[in-house]
């Protein structure tokens, strides 16, 4: 027997994968095709104060190994996310589920937090300062050690969950922005975001997405996101949580040897519907393969 | 919606730079036409979405036009080839409404589907009528195929060399439907809603991440607010539409 379970910011897990938030939206579609009991966990969709119609299509183009995507945070808002969704979960996923948010201000997040704080279900908040695909919002505060302090220190005085801060790659020094959000009172940091990146379509000649630039993931940026996972890992304490890439047990294994104490698993879900159960399911036999009889012996490994 | 495994059974060359896959596996996911189907191809990281032309137990068939990497890959998919799809996604064409004299409106790579939903309609007793559009003659199909199922087919060609010169709009009459269905270019579905004086459906097309909901790829802003073309559409009531 193996052992799968890990603990995140003092919640317990059967298993380190956790769905993506934007790629699983609030669970219903997967929980239709299995039972999604199996998961960590998951993210739910970024959501912000107010409602969203997020970006005008088109919003996601290809490329090699990967996708962009512009979506632009279309969410119902905080409030009927609270009033529909949450009770919706709570049929059909029995375990703490991760809050995703995004504000256009300090204001905006700490108001989220707060309003999100007495809600059951809710395990870990995720501060989303990484959004690429907003202007004004998310990705401004994530770009600066400074305003990504201001908003972990908002955020924490509004709530007493588990606060895990979501970081962009789109900057100069991760592991500066990392401290000061630990400096705050972050319990935990997931990375990485998707990177900016854009793509023209040499017919029209103009660019794909009607945003112009989006955010770039799947197998494509899984060395950028280890490569942080490992820096970050070195400059702070606190948990870390491996985004980016990921698609195989063996690269869950690969995030949590570079720091990674959880995972998630986002664009990968997008093109087989069923890949976090079959990443969950295959990682006994990968741990096996390694000689891996707990998975927590494994996180920062490589250091 | 229900991922699978699909066998490809043939894949000719019906018109120019258009191709039909026929396969067989399982079909019990797909209840409506205008349904579609999203195709994984190999190499490329995200899976290309087409509507069911046909489909009966067991055997189920899409017809597509080569427009870049991806169906250019396809043309070369060989029979006896398996194949991932998510299968019996969106929702389609809603046959109940259509009174009984429907009118079948398709442009180009958007006609195909409405080649079940006019069988449908016929089982159903009504009489539809079929207006397709094309770029040219080389690059129409199924006219004949509707002719052959005895509905009345009226055609129209941007260069004029089948049917009428222009738009599908110059080679029909909307005044005498009771209703009407249309699948093609988003400019030829706002000319069709325009000069419509029934109800009818049109089936949008978006780009698309996952094809079944997860990922707000593909939302459409309609009078009940903002809507995903692959979970709540792609076909639409044109009530529905903001253009
Ligand atoms: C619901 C739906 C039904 C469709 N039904 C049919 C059909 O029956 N027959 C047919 O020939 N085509 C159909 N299409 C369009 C078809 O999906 C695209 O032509 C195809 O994906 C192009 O892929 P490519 O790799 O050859 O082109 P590329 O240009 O290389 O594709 C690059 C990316 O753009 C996307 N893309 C390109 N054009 C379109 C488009 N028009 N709509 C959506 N995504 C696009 C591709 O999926 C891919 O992600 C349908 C599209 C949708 C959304
Ligand atoms: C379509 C799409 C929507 C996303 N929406 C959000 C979001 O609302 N909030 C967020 O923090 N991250 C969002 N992300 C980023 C992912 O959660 C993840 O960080 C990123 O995609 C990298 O992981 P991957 O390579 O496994 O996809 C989104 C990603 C995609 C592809
Ligand atoms: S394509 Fe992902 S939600 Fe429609």
């Amino acid at each position: 027997m193996v052992n799968m379970a890990v603990i995140l910011c003092g919640i317990a897990m059967p298993n380190p994968v956790i769905a993506a938030s934007g790629t699983f939206g609030f669970g219903e579609d997967f929980a239709r095709l299995y039972d999604i009991n199996c998961l960590g966990s998951f993210s739910m969709k970024g959501t912000t104060l107010s409602a969203r119609e997020g970006n005008p299509t088109p919003r996601i183009a290809e490329c090699a190994s990967g996708m962009l995507n512009a979506v632009g945070l279309q969410n119902p808002g905080i409030d009927k996310v609270i009033s529909e969704e949450l009770p919706k979960i709570g049929e059909f996923y029995h375990r703490p589920v991760m809050a995703n948010v995004s504000g256009f201000s300090v204001d905006e997040y700490a108001e989220i937090c707060r309003r999100l704080d007495g809600q059951a279900q809710v395990g870990w908040i995720e501060l989303n300062i990484s959004c690429p695909n907003v202007h004004g919002g998310g990705l401004a505060f994530g770009t600066s050690p400074h305003s990504a302090a201001q908003v972990t220190r908002a955020a924490r005085r509004a709530t007493v969950k588990p606060l895990i801060v979501k970081l962009s790659p789109n900057v100069t020094d991760i592991v500066e922005v990392a401290r000061a959000c630990e400096a705050e009172g972050a319990d935990g940091l997931s990375l990485i975001n998707t990177l900016l990146g854009m793509r023209l379509d040499l017919k029209t000649r103009r660019p794909v997405l009607r945003n112009i630039t989006g955010g770039l993931s799947g197998p494509a940026v899984f060395p950028v996101a280890l490569r942080m996972i490992y820096q970050v890992y070195q400059g702070v304490r606190v948990p870390l949580v491996g985004i980016g890439g990921i698609s195989s047990a063996k690269d869950v294994l690969e995030m949590m040897l570079a720091g990674a104490t959880a995972v998630q698993v986002g664009s990968a879900n997008l093109v087989n519907p069923y890949a976090c159960r079959d990443i969950i399911k295959a990682l006994p036999d990968a741990m096996a393969d390694y000689g891996i009889k707990n998975l927590n012996d494994l996180i920062g490994g490589a250091h | 919606m229900k991922q699978c495994v699909y066998l490809i059974e043939e894949n000719e060359q019906i018109a120019q730079n258009t191709y039909r896959i026929v396969f067989s596996g399982d079909t019990s996911a797909f209840t409506a036409p205008g349904q579609f189907l999203n195709l994984e191809v190999s190499g490329l990281y995200l899976r290309r979405p087409f509507s069911v032309c046909e489909w009966e137990k067991g055997h189920v068939s899409i017809v597509y036009k080569v427009v870049g990497a991806g169906t250019q890959k396809m043309s070369t998919f060989k029979r006896g080839r398996e194949v991932d799809v998510l299968t019996g996604l969106g929702k389609g064409f809603d046959t109940e409404n259509s009174g009984p004299r429907p009118l079948l409106i398709g442009g180009g790579a958007g006609v195909p589907p409405l080649m079940m939903l006019c069988k449908m309609l016929l089982a159903q007793k009504k009489q539809p009528t079929v207006a397709v559009g094309f770029g040219s003659a080389g690059e129409a199909f199924f006219q004949d195929a509707f002719r052959n199922l005895g509905v009345p087919v009226s055609i129209a060609t941007m260069d004029g060399s089948l049917g009428a010169k222009g738009m599908v709009l110059d080679a029909c009459r909307m005044d005498a439907c009771t209703y009407f269905y249309a699948c093609g270019p988003i400019a030829m579905l706002k000319a069709v809603c325009a000069a419509s004086c029934s109800d009818g459906q049109v089936s949008l097309e978006e780009r698309m991440g996952c094809g079944f909901g997860a990922c707000m790829g593909c939302t459409v802003i309609t009078q009940r607010g903002p809507k995903r073309v692959c979970t709540e559409g792609p076909v639409f009531d044109k009530g529905e539409l903001v253009w």
